[in-house]
């Protein structure tokens, strides 16, 4: 039997001079200097992406259809995030577990689906010394990969308080937290998507 | 000194279930239509400005649906948002200093 606490959800937290919860204002203000992270290497990449007079250029080496399948996954992962959110703030703890696993399963789809990709980029000549491209290409994407792992983590950990019965309706906001973690590195995937994957070939 | 008010957790008008399948049907088609225009050759001409919107389009739905921002305090928001101005701008200067300004050079 799932064992769902009945503590309002303002049981744990104290009172702030915003009235808002000062762990999700934290959370706002790292996602916030994320953004200015991944802009920077974003931009890098931008300045340094025709460079490549000793490698493979990013139509030689870019597999679109591989690499849809992967954003996907990583969109989807969001769907299934909300709907863990979803549940905790129901009380179903037993979806939550559901939902948690899923995210974590996408995220490690996408992963899986990144280790291959940079392996077979290796292999093809590519790597982060070959030129400035193949450096700020894998300094960006590598960047985000740590992101997403990290987030797998995080959810894992979740899903084992929960599996112990540690997760209840009163902590939906630590699930919340996480979540606005997840979807944050998924939008800096679609950009990465369209500005990496999509556009040089043009 | 400012006053110390009970802090409100969560926003009460989030999304259910159906709106968040709904809002993933859309970032689907999206997503295949960014696809489908890369590999559409008399689309070239205007390919970037398409991928971009379509890019801001999913971009914008996830953050406001998804991250709640849309239901959420402004606060959040202000932080989300300076964050984004700054990393325009970097990649605005970046691209002016390295391309617009500078002669090619061989790196």
């Amino acid at each position: 039997m799932e064992h769902v606490a009945a503590l309002p959800a303002q049981a744990h937290v104290g009172e702030t001079s915003t009235g808002l919860n000062s762990r999700k204002v934290l959370m706002w203000a790292f996602l916030g200097s994320d953004c200015m992270l991944f802009g920077s290497l974003i931009g890098t990449y931008l300045v340094y992406r025709g460079n490549y007079p000793s490698g493979p250029k990013p139509s030689d080496v870019f597999d679109i259809p591989y690499t849809s399948v992967s954003a996907f996954a990583l969109l989807m992962s969001s769907l299934a995030m909300v709907l863990a959110l979803a549940a905790i703030q129901r009380g179903d703890i037993r979806r939550l577990k559901i939902w948690l696993l899923c995210v974590a399963g996408l995220g490690l789809v996408f992963i899986g689906g990144q280790v291959y990709e940079f392996t077979t980029f290796g292999s093809e000549g590519l790597n982060l010394t070959t030129a400035t491209f193949g450096s700020s290409f894998f300094t960006l994407t590598g960047f985000h990969g740590t992101h997403v792992t990290f987030g797998i983590v995080w959810l894992l950990m979740l899903w084992m308080l929960a599996a112990r019965g540690q997760m209840t309706q009163a902590r939906s906001l630590d699930v919340e937290i996480a979540g606005l973690y997840w979807h944050f590195v998924d939008i800096v995937w679609i950009i990465i998507f369209t500005v990496v994957y999509l556009i040089p070939a043009i | 000194m400012s006053a110390r008010v009970p802090v409100v957790e969560h926003a009460e008008h989030h999304p259910g279930a159906t709106e968040y399948i709904r809002i993933a049907l859309v970032l689907t088609v999206i997503t295949a239509a960014e696809v489908a225009v890369y590999y559409v050759p008399s689309l070239r001409p205007v390919i970037m400005p398409m991928l971009m919107v379509l890019s801001a389009t999913k971009f914008a739905l996830v953050v406001m649906f998804y991250m709640h921002l849309k239901f959420d305090n402004r606060l959040f928001s202000g932080f989300f948002i300076f964050g984004l101005v700054c990393a325009a701008f970097m990649i605005t200067a970046f691209i002016t200093l390295f391309h617009l300004l500078s002669a090619p050079k061989a790196f």
